[in-house]
């Protein structure tokens, strides 16, 4: 995962970064592991710029994964502060960049959540549900959308 | 481009709020 240059120049271009070593920032570390739960390394929080956590990776993923996770993530805090063009923008391009990862999936789902914050029109959920139909059928974000009508 | 990493939370918490960019907060325990 780490180092990468194409990770670093993601993390540094969008981030402030901060990192926590269990050893090298003891102290540090156990205050912000108890404060934000985090139990297990590596584990990655993305945090949006008011102070709540939009993001987590726990565990170990490839670079291709991690990148696609980093972009989920961004993309779920442009929904969050209501930038649902941007954050409708951003889950499509983790679908489009990264189809075959775990990001894929959930990036789809919410893309059309987003689509419907922007408009208020529910065909695009309904769009959701039918284009799940076709790609990620086997996944929870197929079920989630199942509620859906069809579009 | 090699990262620049911070190592206190509360100050790069701040510089978010300030600047309207997210943090990355890394925890981790590989070999230094």
């Amino acid at each position: 995962m780490w180092p990468d240059p194409d990770i670093d120049t993601f993390v540094a271009d969008h981030f402030i970064p901060v990192r926590l070593h269990v050893k090298a920032q003891a102290e540090a570390y156990a205050a912000a592991s108890e404060r934000f739960g985090a139990s297990w390394t590596p584990t990655t929080l993305l945090i949006d710029a008011g102070g709540t956590e939009r993001h987590r990776i726990e565990g170990f993923l490839p670079k291709s994964d991690f990148l696609s996770q980093l972009e989920l993530g961004m993309a779920h805090i442009a929904f969050h502060e209501k930038r649902f063009g941007e954050a409708e923008k951003g889950f499509e391009e983790v679908v489009s960049r990264f189809p075959d990862s775990d990001a894929a999936p959930e990036a789809q789902y919410w893309a059309g959540v987003s689509r419907y914050k922007a408009s208020g029109d529910p065909k695009a959920l309904g769009a959701v549900r039918s284009a799940f139909q076709k790609k990620y059928s086997d996944t929870v974000w197929a079920k989630k959308a199942s509620v859906w009508s069809p579009s | 481009m090699p990262i620049t990493w911070r190592h206190e939370v509360d100050a790069a918490l701040e510089e978010a709020r300030r600047t309207r960019m997210p943090v990355l907060l890394d925890f981790t325990a590989a070999p230094m």
